[in-house]
């Protein structure tokens, strides 16, 4: 017998190996069933509904035609000042807990702080902002109440995404550029964000997508139900994408049944752009950096 | 022998920690300008903790801590208050290269940058000459927007030579720096560091013996974070030393 020869040992691992991979196989394909399904369904349902005006134009008769622009364009506002307000603060808070923090007592504290943030319901984050923006702030239900309660809520994914991507940029680079009679804030402007940049898109990629969808914490802080024209300032109200597809799923009688689909499908095809345009520019810094 | 020339460091009963634990204990030695001063000595003996006195960089690490005194041209360091100002005199080389992750042409002009330069002209004119001096600029003349990653070790090496050069020091501290550069770059490099001998001092931590015979004026073998001696280079292999651990050392009995 050849010592190359196959034992029963052998032939028994290769029998668990080709299984393990086929289950393991398995398993990731039903991951993309519910995407399939999902995205199947709203394109063949929400199809029939879907046309220039149905995003250009004012809902009609009753919230059962007509098109969703006031909601779309509600959501891309309170996106943007979402961002504003939690992007700065975010990135902020993340390079300080990273490059200048020291480990103690107190930084454990906070980081544990964002951890739970993170974990808060949505709907908690709701009643808060109502508390904090709308009431005590007295911003009234407004385009900043409600952006300012979807920055708290989203606030612990920037500051986690942008510390793990600052944390992975070798502590060598840190120790060159310092070593240079760099200051600390030159080394992280020159040498540590330019490196850490595509880790902090992707975190902010995942805060729009959020924003763009969550329900709860614009209910009561920021969007209407029903409003046919824009608003002209932060401080008024506004419809959005979510809430208008709850409030066309559920709270309005003889809705065609593509409308709500149709609706859906432009939120998720919203979030999609808005992504694919973090994505391009990430890509196109990577490049010019050649990194 | 360089033994006259003025005193560039002075280091007096210097003992460095981590979290109170002695790395380096009561070290005394000088260092004299345009001299290369070799430190050898046996992994973990406190050379590189050593090095980092020297520019500082201990305020960057959290749990070091230093007694003793360390005088710079006559100035205590630790009187010191402007440590950037220090380390740009100061240029270093660590054991793998760590090209900063820009281009060749960014790496060396990192610092004039830093230092306040933004004529082109003037930065095209320091990137040049110190990528001449570290004997890189035939080689990459022609790509200076490249990588500075994609160099070859020996290339990347040789590039934070530069790097360190743009920085106009008076002191280049070199740890191990031939750890990742093959045999013919390394002797390209020693050629080099022979010339700047007359413009800075050159201090140079190696685990090669034979290297810090071939280049040193003087030298420091430390051990256990003790200096065991130090003396002119020739007196170490010529058998005129006085400790005996010295002599096993550099003959290759352990270590």
């Amino acid at each position: 017998m050849s010592m190359f020869a196959a034992t029963a040992l052998n032939r028994k691992n290769a029998t668990k190996q080709a299984w393990i991979s086929r289950a393991f196989g398995a398993m990731t394909i039903s991951l993309v069933i519910p995407v399939v399904l999902v995205m199947g369904t709203l394109i063949h349902r929400g199809a029939p509904s879907l046309s220039w005006a149905f995003l250009t134009e004012d809902p009609t008769g009753g919230m059962t035609a007509g098109g969703i622009f006031p909601a779309l364009f509600g959501t891309v506002c309170i996106v943007i000042v979402a961002l504003l307000a939690s992007v700065p603060v975010g990135v902020a808070a993340a390079i300080y807990l990273s490059e200048y923090a020291p480990d103690n007592v107190f930084t454990r504290i906070i980081n544990l702080a964002i951890i739970n943030l993170a974990g808060v319901p949505s709907i908690v984050h709701a009643l808060f902002g109502v508390g904090a923006f709308v009431l005590f702030m007295d911003f009234g239900t407004s385009i900043l109440a409600a952006s300012l309660t979807l920055a708290v809520m989203t606030l612990p994914v920037v500051i986690v995404s942008t510390r793990e991507s600052l944390v992975a940029v070798p502590q060598a680079y840190r120790d060159a550029c310092l070593s240079m009679g760099a200051t600390k804030w030159q080394t992280i402007w020159r040498v540590v964000l330019p490196n850490a940049i595509s880790g902090i898109l992707t975190g902010i990629i995942l805060e729009v997508s959020r924003t763009a969808g969550e329900t709860a914490p614009i209910m009561f802080t920021g969007a209407a139900f029903f409003l046919p024209f824009l608003p002209q300032s932060v401080y008024d109200q506004t419809m959005a994408m979510s809430l208008h597809l709850f409030v066309v799923a559920t709270q309005v009688p003889n809705v065609p049944e593509s409308l709500p689909y149709g609706v859906a499908l432009i939120l998720v095809g919203m979030v999609l752009v808005m992504n694919s345009v973090s994505i391009g520019f990430r890509v196109y810094l990577r490049g010019k950096r050649k990194w | 022998m360089v033994s006259h020339a003025p005193v560039h460091l002075s280091v007096e009963d210097l003992t460095i920690a981590y979290d109170g634990k002695t790395a380096i204990s009561g070290i005394n030695l000088e260092i004299r300008k345009n001299e290369i001063f070799g430190i050898i000595g046996p992994a973990g003996s406190g050379k590189t903790s050593f090095l980092r006195i020297l520019n500082r960089m201990d305020a960057n690490v959290n749990n070091m801590s230093w007694t003793g005194s360390v005088s710079y041209n006559g100035t205590d360091l630790r009187t010191w208050r402007n440590l950037y100002a220090l380390r740009r005199k100061v240029g270093v080389v660590f054991p793998l290269p760590v090209g900063l992750p820009m281009s060749i042409y960014e790496n060396v002009a990192f610092s004039p940058r830093i230092r306040g330069i933004k004529n082109k002209a003037e930065i095209d004119d320091i990137v040049e000459r110190c990528l001449t001096r570290a004997a890189l600029w035939d080689e990459v003349k022609d790509r200076l927007d490249a990588l500075g990653s994609l160099l070859s070790g020996g290339q990347q090496q040789r590039l934070t030579i530069a790097r360190a050069l743009s920085q106009e020091p008076d002191l280049l501290l070199l740890d191990e720096f031939s750890i990742a550069v093959d045999p013919v770059t390394t002797m390209r490099i020693e050629d080099v560091l022979k010339e700047l001998k007359s413009e800075l001092t050159i201090v140079l931590v190696t685990n090669l013996v034979q290297q810090c015979r071939r280049l040193a004026d003087r030298t420091a073998f430390f051990l256990s974070g003790e200096c065991v001696e130090v003396g002119d280079t020739e007196d170490f292999f010529t058998g005129t030393v006085k400790d005996q651990r010295t002599r096993d050392y550099v003959e290759g009995r352990f270590g």
